[in-house]
């Protein structure tokens, strides 16, 4: 059974409650083991790098030193978590002089880090092989037919990672690959990896609102049913405020907005309130009615 | 008397000095190509392009390059960096940039994006973990009155659905965390 030290990072409390509970449904259904990082911080978002490069640094070093404290590789929900673990934990491990000075700081809560831990997206590990394997047999019907857009968002792939290709991070497949195995229909979503925004919502209402409509027409013109998102802020922005860009511009858009956990749960047999369904602000019933009568078409 | 060969450092390495963990080539290796500012989803947001910023830079030309909302404007999605042929990290420099203008203090007052990052950071140093409804309402005014009613309809609705507390959570060990910053940088500098 795989385990990992989970990160769920601050948006996992509150906005994004949902994600962190399908997450735990979903591992659980998938036979993985995710043990809470004990005491974990915030990773620092964008604000920290925009003030301090050690700063941010310092706060990624704590959560990577407590997971090897652990004994356990880290797994993050969250693209903008992951890529500042994985980055920072990618610095400590080529720059002795920098690992130096963040042990140092580290002594402060007896800590200290080594560079034995592993950075994986929750994405990551419910997409390799085995696990993949695993969701083609237990998949139940309840996705279907369903036209999912695979938004990916950017820090998921971008930075790129060392040991990938260009063409892993200009056109990855393993979302889509993810929502096959689930019995969902991915549609080409030519926006997957464009970015929702992200803190702009607050700093340039404007250029964010205009982002956001680009993703949702984007997803409109593929046919796609609902998006599926990674990341908490890509969510958030394209759902909470999907009605900030009706009133912009005029539109109707109506696209359900949910985390890829969900779907997985639905597919994996697990109840739609355990899933956290039922909290957004644009409702997901062409998903509901969906998974309803596949459950119906089954038992008849 | 001692006299110094010691040449001041140009705008351009102070900028790359604030880079000091990161290992994009140095700006020096630009070519104008242009494609940072085509692959960027904000560019039309920006004053300067990406690549006129970075041409700029190289020219030393401080004072336009601060008083350019370019680097607020970034929303940190690194498609510049992925493109970059010459392996500059264009999205870096713009945090390089943004760490510059709070240090020296050069930013425009009226501008949202760095009060959002100091007051996003003091949280953090209270706390140990970011928390959305206390900062972000300060910013909801830029969209005027109605703007101001959707955004607390929807605040509402979030809190209805229980997807907004009320009380910040915290950290248990908050002040090793603030111990350990302070080893770093002093954080009076900060608070």
């Amino acid at each position: 059974m795989s385990r990992y030290a989970y990160y769920p990072g601050c948006s996992l409390e509150t906005m994004a409650a949902t994600y962190h509970v399908s997450s735990m449904e979903v591992a659980h259904k998938l036979g993985m083991e995710l043990e809470e990082l004990e005491d974990w911080n915030c990773c620092g978002a964008t604000a920290y790098s925009h003030v301090d490069e050690l700063l941010a640094t310092v706060l990624c070093a704590r959560n990577l030193a407590i997971a090897e404290k652990q004994g356990l590789s880290i797994v993050a929900p969250c693209n903008a978590c992951y890529k500042n673990l994985w980055t920072t934990n990618a610095a400590l491990k080529r720059d002795p002089d920098l690992a130096e000075h963040m042990n140092y700081a580290l002594e402060a809560d007896d800590l200290h880090y080594d560079g034995s831990v592993e950075v994986s997206h929750i994405m990551d590990a419910f997409s390799t092989p085995e696990v993949l394997e695993t969701i083609r047999q237990k998949a139940n019907d309840r996705l279907k037919g369903l036209k999912v857009a695979p938004y990916y968002g950017c820090q998921i792939v971008r930075p790129r990672r060392p040991g990938l290709e260009l063409s892993q991070v200009d056109n990855p497949q393993y979302f889509e690959e993810l929502l096959r195995a689930a019995g969902a229909d991915p549609v080409p979503y030519a926006y997957k990896l464009r970015c929702c925004g992200a803190a702009l919502m607050v700093t340039n209402r404007r250029a964010a609102v205009q982002m956001v409509r680009d993703l949702l027409q984007n997803a409109v013109d593929s046919g796609a049913e609902v998006i599926a998102t990674a990341c908490p802020l890509c969510q958030t922005n394209l759902e909470c405020y999907q009605a900030e860009v009706n009133h912009a511009y005029d539109a109707d858009y109506a696209m359900p907005i949910l985390y890829f956990t969900q779907l997985l749960g639905l597919a994996l047999g697990v109840g739609v309130k355990r899933l956290g369904i039922g909290k957004e602000l644009v409702s997901p019933d062409v998903v509901l009615k969906r998974a309803k009568a596949a459950a119906t078409s089954q038992s008849s | 008397m001692v006299t110094t060969t010691a040449r001041p450092l140009s705008f351009r390495e102070e900028v790359e000095n604030l880079l000091h963990a990161e290992e994009g080539a140095s700006l020096v290796r630009c070519i104008q190509c242009a494609t940072c500012s085509a692959v960027c989803p904000v560019v039309e947001f920006m004053d300067h392009t990406p690549r006129m910023l970075i041409g700029l830079i190289n020219a030393g030309m401080k004072d336009e390059v601060m008083a350019s909302n370019t680097f607020w404007t970034c929303a940190s999605c690194y498609a510049c960096t992925e493109k970059c042929p010459e392996g500059i990290r264009p999205a870096d420099v713009m945090y390089a940039l943004t760490r510059y203008s709070l240090w020296r203090d050069t930013f425009d007052r009226d501008w949202v994006a760095p009060e959002f990052s100091r007051r996003f950071t003091k949280t953090i140093l209270r706390t140990g973990k970011s928390y959305e409804p206390g900062y972000a309402p300060a910013f909801i005014f830029e969209g005027g009155f109605s703007g101001m009613v959707r955004e607390m309809q929807m605040g509402l609705k979030l809190l209805a659905k229980g997807r907004m507390p009320l009380i910040p959570s915290r950290i248990k060990r908050i002040h090793n965390l603030r111990s350990m910053v302070a080893r770093v940088m002093p954080l009076d500098g900060i608070e």
